[in-house]
């Protein structure tokens, strides 16, 4: 699905990701891990072309996407929740939902109710400005942005960060049920670590801007990848 | 001063805002979505003006004289489509590379400005020339002794009040108006989410500047047009946009109705010369106390 191969990119004079390799197979989370500052955030918007890459080679469904826009990656069907949220403050939520669509080859300009299922809390407040929602109901929100437009790749950036407990049970919920349809892969950036672990297929700890520690989830303990996120 | 000139002041203030609103609109939304600074908006204005005065020329020379009344049906949109193509085309092989670069833009604009200026003198020569309303705005209402509202000026009225309208009709019930504002707000997401921003800015560069259009379609009926025209009215739009703030078309309403008025009335109390002085002092001083303008997008991180 998507493959990256010994990317490098740098800010100024300052490399952030180096030779960095990763490959997030059809249907699979795939956790990324790391300490603050190791490079998980440029990884993702290397992907979704926010940032380019300076050397190496990024790849999805087979095709070189190194080099192609921003807009024309979130229309081949990869999408993107953003540490930030990135709500629109002022459209609503039922406008942001809307947005969502943008990247539908094919346009419709409602929202499909199936998103309410996932989200039931959104319903009651399609009126209300994104801005005026809490940081919980915000990320809730960007991942049905996301998935309103039915993508083959979700990247998601910490997207338990500063949230409460029930959210994030139910942000869990989501992905678990995103992984059992099993038509969309993860690639999940997260430093909670029991939580991506509960969730991924296998995960992947970043240190100064490469892969240093990788492998499947499945007996995995977790005091080995927090001796790496440890100061 | 008598109520009846105090009213025909206010009147005629009105007027003046109606085409700053058309102005100050473009100059907000290309500010608002681009950060492009547009010194040559104005001359969008002559340009749109001009088309006016070409249109009437035609209904002249190629149709009969009882359709001339008519001409300035046909010259409203036409203003509207050579300005906002103009714009495109302007968009495409100038202001497109020049995003993110604020202070450039306006000395490349600027530029063009001079260009398009210097153009209009070359085409149609250096003196003004005139549009002649139709027969049917001559005249006005009289509402008492001393004190009639002009139809030329009451049909400008209408005609900004329809372009607001639709404008806002526009931004905020349609698909298209929903992805500009996401874009005002949010460039990157917006791309994120695969609205393709050059396109945007594109349609909306032009969109700005077919408004131009009709307020220099709309000023041909006020008076002789020529290569200077845009500049009558770019510095007062400016300042409607900085007073009001950026990105909302309540603060451009609000924006162009305070300058319009006051320097209408200020300019009748004093001199010409003064009146501006007055207003502008005025606005500095509101800007001392709120330097966002009276309206402004609140966005949640500068960046």
């Amino acid at each position: 699905m998507l493959k990256i191969e010994n990317i490098n990119i740098f800010y100024g004079e300052t490399q952030i990701l180096r030779d960095l390799s990763l490959e997030i197979p059809k249907g699979t989370i795939v956790a990324v891990m790391g300490r603050n500052g190791v490079g998980k955030t440029t990884l993702l918007k290397s992907i979704m072309g926010i940032l380019k890459v300076n050397s190496g080679k990024i790849s999805y469904n087979d095709q070189n996407i190194s080099k192609d826009p921003i807009a024309k990656r979130a229309k081949s069907g990869i999408a993107y929740v953003p540490q930030g949220r990135e709500i629109f403050p002022y459209l609503t939520v039922e406008e942001n939902l809307l947005l969502g669509l943008e990247a539908k080859v094919k346009k419709t300009y409602t929202v499909p109710d199936g998103i309410f299922e996932l989200f039931p809390a959104l319903k009651g407040m399609l009126s209300r400005k994104g801005g005026n929602l809490s940081g919980g109901q915000q990320q809730q929100l960007a991942i049905a942005r996301a998935l309103i437009s039915e993508p083959q790749l979700l990247l998601l950036d910490e997207p338990t960060e500063g949230i409460q407990p029930s959210i994030v049970f139910e942000i869990e919920n989501t992905i678990r049920f995103i992984k059992e349809q099993g038509n969309i892969s993860v690639l999940l950036v997260e430093q909670y670590v029991d939580f991506a672990l509960r969730l991924a297929d296998t995960y992947s700890v970043i240190e100064k801007g490469s892969v240093v520690f990788s492998g499947s989830t499945k007996g995995i303990s977790k005091e080995i990848i927090n001796n790496h996120l440890a100061v | 001063m008598s109520p009846e000139i105090f009213i025909s002041q206010i009147f005629n203030g009105l007027s003046l805002s109606s085409i700053l609103l058309l102005v100050g609109l473009g100059l907000s939304i290309t500010f608002g979505i681009m950060g492009v600074i547009n010194f040559a908006h104005g001359e969008f204005l002559m340009i749109g003006a001009y088309s006016a005065f070409i249109t009437q020329s035609f209904f002249i020379k190629y149709l009969s004289a009882d359709l001339l009344g008519f001409y300035f049906f046909v010259a409203l949109p036409v203003s509207f489509i050579i300005a906002a193509f103009i714009g495109f085309i302007l968009e495409k092989f100038l202001i497109r590379f020049l995003y993110g670069r604020t202070y450039e833009t306006i000395l490349a604009t600027w530029g063009v400005s001079l260009i398009l200026q210097q153009l209009a003198r070359n085409i149609f020569g250096a003196n003004n020339v005139d549009v002649s309303s139709p027969t049917w705005l001559r005249g006005g209402i009289t509402i008492s002794e001393g004190l009639q509202l002009p139809y030329n000026r009451l049909f400008i009225l209408a005609i900004s009040t329809i372009c607001i309208i639709g404008m806002y009709c526009f931004f905020y019930r349609t698909a298209k108006g929903r992805v500009i504002r996401a874009v005002m707000q949010n460039r990157t997401m917006s791309a994120c989410l695969g609205v393709p921003t050059s396109k945007v800015d594109a349609f909306t560069f032009a969109l700005g500047s077919g408004l131009a259009g009709i307020a220099g379609c709309v000023v041909s009926l006020l008076g002789s047009i020529g290569p200077s025209t845009g500049q009558n009215y770019i510095i007062d739009a400016f300042m409607v946009v900085v007073l009001g703030g950026v990105g909302k078309i309540v603060g451009t309403i609000a924006g162009a109705l305070a300058i319009g008025i006051s320097s209408s009335l200020f300019e009748f109390i004093t001199t010409s010369s003064m009146g501006k002085v007055i207003v502008f002092s005025l606005i500095i001083v509101f800007l001392q106390w709120k330097p966002q303008g009276m309206f402004t997008l609140k966005t949640r991180k500068l960046d």
